[in-house]
């Protein structure tokens, strides 16, 4: 797994999950990220260090946010980007998804930044594209979405400095949440004290407590001690295949309110990847409020995205 | 037609209680003699055997041959040739094919390439229900008529219980044997891989084990209500083991198989998204694995199979859960099962029983057996020739096998089915003995 993702030397050459990296090269992409940040409050944004290099986005399922964050990062890196929204049926073979690759390396591309609905996809487009290709997953079905976890960590960072007191509570669709397995894989390699994931057991996936997690099914209990709460969306259509009752329920159970809020450290986080549900993870109040570090953790999105594309380009630059 | 000897091998006849060194004897097809030489016997081909086992031809119960309709995976032509060359004389096929087997038409079709293909036997299954869809009832009895030896539904799903237990009934009635696959569907939840540490892990949809559970204790209730006799087919966990136990030891007529790999293969294994994984059942846990072998050991599972399913290459690329469930299985199942045995999971004698006597017997066929008087299929095996599972070695049109590439000890030499000689293996690759 790991193997496929860096070169002989160790570099990063994909970044396809965040499962089997070390520690080091997880401190080094938040240091990376660490000099970019910088970069966006400057007046001058670009650095030329993917100059001449061809990104581009290949996005098989929706989103804006992460998307935008990739173009953002790629074109301050100073390289040409091509963004690609295609639609795809569930019934898309793997086929055409590697004639679409085939085509696109045709053209003389550098690295794909890949989304798509299907578990397992950003690998197979990585064991089957060209060497000097680079390829970076911004989410596959429910399996990875590393650099999302990235630009998490990098912010708990920001907020909290040291990962080894840390008690970080992932709340809401675990089964379904690639957020949620990359961030859980990076936070115990970073070495927090404690993950802890709150839910129903209908949105845990079976044996959870395999992944390096405490397991809570009631939000005032999973709350105490908690110094990081990650929020995660809920899907209108769990709904509607029997795996929760109602929105009002769930957001009864486990929506985070203010008074809820209270039972965490009274100096503790509040986070979500987005696009939150006002009303039905996380009251508006919450959102908004002080504790809330959900903007600023896009905005580290692009810094993060930016160190991990110049050190995935690296190892290939050099060669 | 020619008599045949085939000289001083260690002969395995688990039907027979025979596990001696010697000779067997056949002529016209048959088999005249074991040991004793017959009275003016001459052969006109002498078969050398020593070092080697001789034993009944392999009977598997669940096979996909691909024709009619999937030819881009595999041919009669290549996969009964497959067979031959993995020591099978019989095979079942799953009703599956493209069209159904839910016709007389078809099943004579099948008997109709198989002849022409010239290799092993070949038994179509008959489709429980039209077109496998679960709602109506097929033409069973012209099925049987028409060469039909068993009725199965595949891997489909039926509607609902009723017709279930009405097709059971309707099957018991023309003493079909009934065999199933073990799954609820709904509870599958269309999942890849078995919902445990991997599936978990990877963001895979997950079968729970409980998919099979529910649907062997559904299937035991209506066989007492039916009196229809069951045979479960590529049991893959722990509990469905001891279900049946229980279910034999109140005396019930039910029967099981295990798909090979699953005897040595479990979600551990897996490369993370490697669709050479990609089957059905799952591969679980270590402790089914375990369970599944004791249950072969105790004679719970009566058999092992190959639940060969081969496919084409585009089948296999893909992203894990897009590809296709299934593995290229015949030509690993004789060197996989004396790995279980040199793992001391089972003897050989039970090994040989699993492949030949006890499917045998579920049929009702006069095979299986090295007995005067059978039809002379039998296997000759070199037991420890090893060999690299590739395309030097390989005749299924399907390569897509998690052991591909690896090196496995144990080759049949010889395969005769009827007393023809259907497979001989190269001399040179007999000579490349490690």
């Amino acid at each position: 797994m790991s193997n496929l993702q860096l070169t002989e030397d160790g570099k990063l050459k994909h970044f396809l999950t965040v499962e089997g990296l070390s520690q080091n090269l997880l401190a080094e992409i938040l240091d990376t990220a660490e000099s970019f940040v910088g970069g966006a409050g400057q007046k001058i944004k670009k650095v030329p260090l993917l100059r001449g290099k061809t990104i581009v986005n290949l996005f098989f399922e929706n989103s804006t946010r992460t998307r935008t964050t990739f173009e953002l990062a790629a074109n301050r890196l100073s390289a040409d980007v091509l963004s690609m929204s295609i639609a795809t049926s569930s019934t898309a073979k793997g086929e055409s998804l590697l004639d679409t690759i085939r085509n696109l390396e045709a053209m003389f591309v550098d690295m794909f930044v890949v989304r798509h609905n299907i578990s397992g996809s950003a690998h197979f487009i990585a064991q089957h594209s060209a060497p000097h290709i680079s390829v970076i997953n911004a989410g596959d079905g429910q399996h990875a979405h590393p650099t999302q976890a990235m630009l998490d960590v990098f912010t708990i960072r920001q907020m909290k400095k040291d990962f080894a007191k840390l008690r970080v509570a992932i709340i809401g669709d675990i089964l379904h949440s690639r957020v949620a397995r990359s961030q859980i894989q990076a936070l115990n390699i970073l070495g927090v004290a404690e993950v802890r994931v709150i839910a129903p057991k209908t949105l845990l996936p079976a044996h959870v407590e395999t992944l390096g997690v405490g397991v809570s099914h009631n939000l005032h209990e999973g709350l105490q001690d908690i110094d990081v709460i990650i929020m995660l969306r809920l899907q209108k259509e769990r709904m509607t295949t029997a795996l929760l009752p109602s929105e009002a329920e769930y957001f009864k159970c486990f929506g985070l309110t203010e008074s809820k809020l209270k039972i965490a450290k009274p100096d503790a986080i509040v986070m979500h990847p987005g696009p939150i549900n006002r009303g039905v993870e996380i009251d508006s109040k919450v959102a908004d409020g002080v504790q809330s570090v959900i903007l600023r953790q896009v905005s580290n999105g692009i810094a993060v995205r930016m160190a991990i594309m110049s050190m995935a380009m690296q190892p290939l630059g050099a060669a | 037609m020619a008599k045949i000897l085939i000289k001083q091998g260690r002969i395995i006849d688990p039907a027979n209680e025979r596990d001696d060194i010697g000779s067997v004897f056949v002529a016209d097809g048959k088999i005249v003699s074991v040991l004793t030489e017959p009275e003016g016997f001459v052969a006109d081909e002498v078969i050398d055997a020593e070092g080697k086992v001789i034993c009944p031809g392999f009977i598997d119960l669940s096979t996909r041959l691909r024709e009619p309709g999937h030819s881009r995976k595999g041919t009669f032509k290549s996969e009964t040739a497959a067979a031959a060359s993995a020591g099978v004389t019989s095979l079942c096929l799953q009703p599956d094919t493209k069209p159904v087997i839910d016709t007389p038409a078809v099943a004579e079709l099948i008997k109709e390439l198989a002849q022409k293909a010239h290799y092993p036997q070949v038994y179509p299954i008959a489709a429980l229900t039209q077109g496998l869809e679960g709602n109506e009832l097929s033409s069973m009895l012209s099925l049987k008529q028409a060469g039909c030896i068993a009725v199965g539904n595949a891997s489909r799903p039926i509607s609902n219980l009723l017709i279930l237990r009405r097709a059971m009934e309707y099957a018991a009635s023309h003493d079909l044997v009934f065999m199933c696959r073990p799954n609820d569907y709904w509870l599958g939840n269309q999942g890849c891989a078995h919902e445990g540490a991997f599936a978990t892990r990877y963001g895979l949809p997950g079968i729970p084990d409980t998919a099979e559970t529910i649907a062997v204790d559904q299937y035991l209730e209506l066989a007492v209500l039916t009196g229809c006799q069951v045979h479960f087919g590529q049991i893959s966990c722990r509990r469905a083991v001891i279900k049946i136990q229980q279910a034999q030891k109140y005396g019930m007529q039910v029967t099981a198989d295990v798909a090979i790999h699953q005897l040595h293969l479990t979600e551990e294994d897996m490369v993370p998204f490697d669709s050479a994984y990609h089957v059905l059942p799952p591969f679980r846990t270590a402790k089914d694995k375990e369970y599944l072998r004791q249950g072969l050991a105790g004679g719970i599972i009566g058999c092992i199979c190959s639940d060969h399913q081969p496919h084409d290459l585009d089948a296999k690329l893909g992203a894990f859960p897009e590809t296709e469930p299934g593995i290229s299985a015949l030509e690993t199942l004789l060197p996989l099962t004396l790995k279980l045995v040199s793992q001391h999971a089972i003897t050989l004698e039970q090994g040989v029983a699993a492949l030949t006597q006890t499917p045998a017997v579920i049929l009702g066929l006069k095979a299986g057996a090295l007995t005067p008087g059978f039809a002379a299929d039998i296997c000759i095996f070199d037991p420890d020739l090893q060999w690299r599972v590739d395309s030097e070695n390989w005749r299924s049109k399907g390569v897509n096998t998690p052991f591909w590439g690896g090196y496995l000890t144990g080759r049949v030499t010889e395969t005769l089915q009827a007393g023809r000689l259907i497979y001989q293996l190269s001399a040179s690759q007999s000579r490349s003995k490690a």
